[in-house]
């Protein structure tokens, strides 16, 4: 019935979005809130770090869109395990991705539904709120924004 | 209320809008945003081209042939800007760069004369932030009267804020540009001047949807933009009673708005002049007279007629959808609707409207404090031109409640 919609809210997304996993706080974790002024959308996002440096444990609170909030419940569950710059490596390319739809190298398969918004230039922003957060909770910024 | 308008021939005017036969992705657009800005007539298209390859020049400054030409098509158009609104005279109406402007303006040269400031909990953000400013800047008071749960203005609250006289001005929109709420703007004028307040009112919706008569209703500024108007963008207006301009100080400094300048100081010109800094929006004003002239031509009765049916229609159909909420319902409204989906993010469903080749705009429309005080985070908001459909508010409404089981 509503065919167009497509390749970007495929099932995938939708369930992240209803659903979203790793939608929670951690007490005592590294944080940044980051928001979209134009429209209201706010995440929170929480890492846990070893004493290495590794994400052991991450997780987000999003009040947004289906785009917004599948994009952190499927970020939360990449990042585990990665290191602080593999993180980075990880979001910078994911970000690239929404917004040219070319891939990057070893981008994971998990990822690839949410970077179709690179179709609705409009909501680039939505998918990449948790990414701009992300990077600013891994810089030691409190703040971030998608502006 | 009339329903006996005259004929209103809808697929006639579309004709005139080049746009309106644009699709998106194979499928017919159904503009729906004509609220954040309205598409334009062919008309003006033409005039403003007309005027730049044959008129061009600045005004107020050549003595020669096309400057005197250019002069003459830019006071026509604040004539007809004057007449427009039933102005006095010409001398009360200055070109801004558009509504924003206009309050910047009224709260440099007007604000600092006032002990305190009323705007509504419904102003767009170009009516309250220029406020808060002054406030910050120049510790004038400011006051927010409340809306009621229906979207009106609560009167009460504004008599009771009223009530000190310490208040200068206020400053109040005249249709919501979220809940499509059409304010009594006789009413407040009343309350106001007899509490010593002064009266704006921001027209940015009002002005395209109604006849405005400036002297009928006694505000004393009227603030609206020329590209809501299906004229170009980058041109606005602000009247102003002639004694209460001539006695405010000019807002930005440069040329055209003086008599007189040395190295040691300014002697500030006449109104309006002395608000029009700088190069004004020339050929914008041509444009602006000839939108005015096409819905002119048409009739502001016929165009309300239309649209109040349009409206009626629109609150039927989405009053009768499940799951749909539909911020306002006062009983004096335009064609301005915003609408949250139980299941959905404003976002998520104006995606998927785009993808029906429906236009419409998604957030908090320049209103935050709005949508905060009806606790909804944001919405969809269509709203309606003198080109919309009664087949395009239908569209709006299935896709809806598509999008509300597509969520789900």
């Amino acid at each position: 019935m509503l065919a167009p919609l497509d390749s970007l809210y495929q099932e995938i997304v939708r369930e992240h979005g209803k659903h979203p996993r790793n939608h929670r706080r951690i007490e005592g974790a590294v944080h940044a809130r980051g928001d979209n002024p134009m429209c209201g959308d706010r995440v929170d996002v929480f890492l846990a770090l070893d004493e290495g440096g590794t994400v052991s444990d991450a997780a987000f609170l999003a009040k947004g869109c289906a785009i917004c909030v599948a994009s952190g419940s499927l970020m939360t569950e990449a990042l585990r395990g990665l290191d602080a710059a593999a993180a980075r490596a990880l979001s910078a390319g994911f970000r690239a991705w929404a917004r040219t739809g070319e891939r990057p190298e070893a981008m994971p398969d998990s990822l690839a539904p949410l970077a179709a918004v690179h179709e609705y230039p409009s909501r680039v922003k939505c998918a990449t709120l948790p990414w701009v957060t992300l990077e600013a909770a891994l810089d030691g910024r409190g703040r971030a924004s998608s502006e | 209320m009339t329903h006996a308008a005259p004929p209103f021939d809808v697929t006639r005017i579309r004709e005139d809008f080049p746009i309106l036969s644009t699709r998106v992705r194979g499928l017919p657009l159904v503009f729906l945003d004509s609220g954040a800005s309205a598409q334009k007539p062919r008309v003006v298209l033409a005039a403003m081209t007309r005027f730049l390859e044959t008129s061009y020049a600045n005004v107020h400054r050549g003595a020669y042939h096309l400057s005197e030409v250019a002069t003459e098509a830019y006071e026509n158009a604040r004539a007809a800007v004057a007449r427009f609104l039933n102005a006095a005279t010409p001398r009360e109406i200055v070109f801004t760069a558009n509504a924003t402007a206009g309050f910047n303006l009224l709260a440099h040269s007007f604000g600092p004369s006032c002990r305190a400031v009323v705007v509504s909990e419904m102003e767009h953000h170009a009516n309250l932030v220029p406020w808060q400013m002054l406030r910050d800047r120049a510790g004038v008071e400011l006051r927010i009267c409340r809306v009621t749960d229906a979207g009106e203005l609560d009167l009460d609250h504004l008599a009771s804020l009223l009530a000190d006289g310490r208040v200068g001005l206020v400053s109040v929109t005249h249709m919501s540009n979220v809940l499509g709420t059409v304010t009594p703007a006789e009413r407040i004028v009343a309350m106001a001047h007899a509490a010593g307040a002064r009266v704006a009112l921001d027209g940015s919706q009002a002005a395209v949807h109604r006849r405005v008569d400036v002297q009928a209703l006694g505000c004393d500024f009227y603030v609206f933009t020329g590209h809501k108007l299906y004229g170009p963008n980058g041109i606005g207006v602000l009247y102003g009673r002639l004694e209460l301009l001539e006695a405010m100080p000019p807002f930005l400094g440069g040329g055209d708005m003086i008599s007189e300048v040395t190295l040691s100081g300014f002697v500030p010109a006449s109104v309006p002049a002395r608000f029009e800094a700088g190069t004004p929006p020339i050929a914008e004003a041509v444009g602006l007279h000839a939108a005015i002239d096409y819905v002119s031509a048409i009739g502001m009765g016929a165009i309300e007629a239309h649209e109040r049916r349009l409206t009626d229609h629109a609150m039927a159909r989405l009053s009768a959808l499940p799951g749909i909420r539909v911020l306002g319902a006062a009983q004096d409204r335009g064609g301005v609707f915003s609408v949250a989906v139980d299941t959905a993010h404003a976002h998520d469903v104006a995606t998927l409207l785009d993808r029906r080749g429906i236009a419409v705009r998604s957030g908090r429309h320049c209103a935050e404090p709005l949508h905060a005080r009806f606790g909804v985070e944001s919405t969809c908001r269509a709203s309606f031109g003198l080109y919309t459909t009664e087949a395009e508010v239908d569209a709006f409404a299935d896709a809806l409640a598509e999008a509300r089981e597509f969520f789900r």
